[in-house]
């Protein structure tokens, strides 16, 4: 057969570029990784990018060493040193009751990642079973599904957020199921019109012809497709969904004292706001910084698996 | 093999198909030609149960089909689609896309067979981790084509298999077709656009027009260029290329 | 071919510079026409569609576009700005693609799209040579089509609303990427002959790229044939069936035929030296 090509499946030996270049991979999960491999590179070309990452990769890993990195403890309470400015024992100083903000910061990144993965591991799940559902069935199920969709849609997201937590009280699970609540309905929507565009497309054609099951054909071949759109619009969304939970925090509805969270500590800090802007002006950064890191992500992941709105 | 009757199917107000009928042999090739809307599709569709608004009588191998099929129905019936871009998941290699049928059928061995399958239609190892943007026209083609041989059926469905593809990869992907059929003894319903392609795939076609079978003969009537009715005599007029006076013909009846 | 030509290409290239090198889409291509019918046939990849763009200076970004010569009626285009190229285009050089959905605005009615052409003139003028136009093209029941919005329209009827609009400011060529293709059998015979009728008046070029060897030879005057990026083989088109190189042959014997011996079909083996070799020129 001349249209054979025998180009080697690159072996692991002759470096993991390579490998994961090889024009023909020896197995799926090669084939996936150089995928993955070849959007990487993509993804790398894009500075701004790359600054997105680095900043949700820094959270991260401050979130994980957060005891190491802290120095002080943040829930200790030292009346003789309130209000410190930046400098000496404490790098940005100290609050009200003489905590360490650095360390109070380090140890909010904790409470921010919780928020952020928590509402995303609900909110997505949701959103593309719901809007993957209604667009491959069609018909009632969509009816119901979509009319569900903007019941929660037309819910303002802190007021919906609100009434939760006065209903269930404050905290920070209720704050994170409350913004879940609130969060999903777009990606629903996202996912039901990827799905309504490839329903008809010869693969879904073919799978029901082999006689794969609804199930079958939703988990294995629609969802991977609509998920690369709903990953972008999660991301995107994280910036909201911290700053909502900053907002639930100022407002005391939120996560609870002593716990050390931005929103709370900014409220704590907003009557010291003139002589010791330190104290609110830190937090304030920190969420400013890294609801820019996640739009920056959004908007690079975007480019490399959403081209087409690019 | 195949035997329909008076099978209409309507898409709301829309009649697609109407009261078509034909019966194709047990290792026969039938074809079906016909212009864009006249429902070639849509009775392809229909048998293979894509289509679920159809009325009248489908039996294959002898028995009456309903609107939904079971697994023995999918194992003995597969399809072809005209589209190689769109038929394949982007996001599946090969592997996965050909050996997903053997998967949903519970059969036992999937990795021989899908090397196998690959084997029949002249695709290497080497393009089994392969994703479909790899791949050109022909041989996503090709990887449809196994994806329908991997269950052993009897029967293929081909919708327009060739029509999106260059001529000298159509020439290698219609012998890898008739190699097939004869080697198998498969029994293969081809719908196209081109009765150059019928006509050298097929022993029988049946004209559409309209949802309606216009004329149906055998396929020496058509190389003799003698069909009976004028609408056939006029697209293998059509077909030859660009002739004023064809071209004059259309415009008096259309 | 004399000064008077049309037409004149010489040395064209275009390139496109890729993460891994760059990549010549045209290789070097060369000819000359008047108002007559040019055939370009080759299979996807072969150029010849580049060429057409490359012509009318609607080459995508980042493709770059060499020629030694490039004139248009006495104009060089290689030195004219965009701002020229574009006056040209449009009104002295149309194109026409195979989907029509792609150049027709949807939200406008097709009698506006093609009264783009004359907007000097007064609204109820332009709509009078609109209608001309829709009748030139054969449209029945030209009133209906003019206030229609595309996807009011069949596929063989916005074409004809496309070529109405292409041809509606009289351009001296016309360049026609597979404007058929899309198109049912017997709309597409009309399709032809409404282009037949304007250029067999001798007032129009017509380039057609088409990957359709019957349809060329049968259509055209003259027939190139492209093979990765270069001319293989030109010819006059009556006798594309006797053509001389193996690319050409091999194209034409892996068509089946109507009335063909069955069997299996001759698959094209591709020389390598073609890429390289001079093209072939068939007997003048």
């Amino acid at each position: 057969m001349k249209a054979l090509d025998d180009r080697s499946a690159g072996s692991f030996s002759a470096g993991p570029r390579a490998w994961l270049m090889a024009e023909a991979a020896g197995s799926r999960r090669q084939a996936r990784l150089g995928r993955w491999y070849a959007a990487w590179l993509v993804f790398r070309r894009n500075p701004l990018a790359v600054t997105g990452l680095a900043i949700v990769c820094g959270l991260i890993v401050v979130a994980l060493v957060a005891p190491w990195l802290a120095g002080h403890s943040p829930i200790e309470q030292n009346l003789q040193a309130r209000l410190l400015p930046p400098g000496g024992g404490h790098w940005l100083g100290t609050d009200a009751l003489g905590r360490d903000i650095f360390a109070r910061l380090v140890h909010g990144a904790r409470i921010t990642l919780l928020i952020v993965a928590l509402v995303a591991a609900i909110a997505a799940p949701v959103g593309l079973i719901m809007g993957c559902s209604a667009g491959y069935f069609g018909g009632w199920v969509d009816a119901v599904l979509m009319r569900i969709t903007d019941v929660f849609l037309a819910f303002p997201r802190l007021i919906l957020a609100l009434a939760f937590v006065a209903a269930l009280g404050p905290g920070i699970e209720n704050a994170i199921l409350a913004i879940a609540i609130t969060a999903w309905p777009p990606y629903a929507r996202i996912a039901r019109a990827e799905t309504i565009t490839i329903r008809t497309s010869g693969f879904i054609q073919a799978a029901r012809l082999q006689g794969a099951s609804a199930s079958r054909i939703l988990v294995g071949h629609v969802v991977p497709l609509t998920s690369s759109s709903v990953i972008v619009r999660v991301t995107l969304d994280m910036a909201g969904v911290i700053l909502t939970a900053a907002g639930l925090g100022f407002l005391g509805l939120g996560a609870q004292p002593p716990v050390a969270e931005w929103g709370a500590m900014i409220a704590a800090g907003r009557q010291f706001m003139l002589d010791q802007w330190w104290v609110a002006a830190a937090p304030g950064l920190a969420i400013l910084v890294v609801s820019l890191g996640f739009n920056l992500l959004g908007d690079g992941l975007r480019d490399v698996l959403d081209p087409k709105h690019g | 093999m195949i035997r329909v009757e008076s099978l209409s199917v309507s898409f709301g107000r829309v009649q697609a198909v109407r009261e078509v009928p034909f019966h194709v042999a047990p290792g026969e090739a039938f074809g079906l030609v016909g212009e864009s809307g006249s429902g070639k599709s849509t009775v392809l569709g229909a048998i293979a149960g894509l289509i679920q608004d159809w009325s009248g009588t489908i039996s294959v191998a002898g028995q009456p089909q309903g609107r939904r099929r079971d697994k023995a129905f999918h194992k003995r019936l597969q399809m072809v689609f005209q589209d190689p871009y769109g038929a394949l998941h982007p996001r599946h290699v090969v592997d996965r896309i050909v050996g997903e049928p053997a998967a949903i059928h519970g059969l036992d061995e999937v990795g021989a067979r899908v090397e196998k399958a690959l084997g029949e239609v002249g695709l290497g190892p080497a393009f089994r981790y392969r994703y479909p943007h790899q791949l050109s026209g022909g041989q996503r083609q090709r990887v449809a084509i196994a994806r329908a041989l991997i269950l052993e059926p009897e029967i293929l469905l081909l919708d327009e298999p060739t029509s999106a593809l260059d001529v000298s990869v159509q020439a290698e992907v219609l012998n890898l077709l008739a190699r097939l059929r004869a080697e198998r003894g498969l029994t293969y319903i081809l719908v196209s656009h081109d009765l150059a392609v019928i006509a050298h795939m097929c022993d029988r076609l049946a004209v559409m027009r309209d949802g309606r079978v216009v004329e149906e003969m055998g396929v020496e009537e058509l190389r003799a260029g003698a069909p009976r009715e004028a609408y056939t005599r006029r697209l293998l007029a059509a077909s030859r290329g660009y002739d004023r006076a064809a071209a004059e013909g259309f415009e008096s009846t259309t | 071919m004399s000064a008077q030509a049309l037409l004149a290409v010489e040395d064209l290239r275009v390139s496109f510079a890729t993460a891994t090198g760059v990549v010549e889409a045209v290789r070097g291509v060369s000819f000359t026409m008047g108002r007559e019918r040019l055939g370009i046939v080759g299979e996807s990849g072969s150029g010849k569609s580049m060429t057409g763009r490359a012509i009318l200076g609607l080459v995508p970004p980042p493709g770059r576009v060499d020629a030694r010569r490039l004139e248009f009626d006495g104009i060089d285009l290689t030195a004219a700005g965009s701002k020229r190229r574009r006056a040209l285009r449009g009104r002295r050089i149309a194109m026409i693609l195979q989907d029509p959905n792609y150049s027709l605005n949807p939200v406008i009615t097709a009698g506006r799209q093609i009264a783009e052409a004359y907007r000097g003139l007064s609204r109820a003028a332009a709509r009078e040579r609109a209608l001309g136009m829709l009748e030139a093209v054969r449209v029945p029941d030209p009133e209906r089509v003019l206030r229609a919005y595309p996807h009011e329209l069949s596929g063989g009827m916005a074409q004809r609303v496309m070529i109405a609009m292409m041809l509606a400011p009289g351009p001296d060529l016309l360049i026609a990427d597979e404007p058929t293709s899309a198109l049912d059998v017997s709309v597409r015979v009309q399709v032809l002959a409404i282009l037949d009728d304007l250029v067999g008046r001798g007032r129009m070029g017509l380039i057609l790229i088409s990957h359709d060897l019957g349809l060329v030879a049968s259509f055209c005057d003259r027939v190139l044939v492209m093979y990765d990026g270069r001319i293989v083989e030109s010819c006059r088109a009556s006798e594309l069936e006797s053509a001389r190189h193996p690319y050409t042959r091999g194209l034409l014997a892996a068509r089946p035929r109507i009335d063909g011996p069955g069997g299996e079909l001759p698959v094209l083996d591709r020389d390598p030296a073609w890429r390289d070799a001079p093209g072939v020129c068939g007997a003048p």
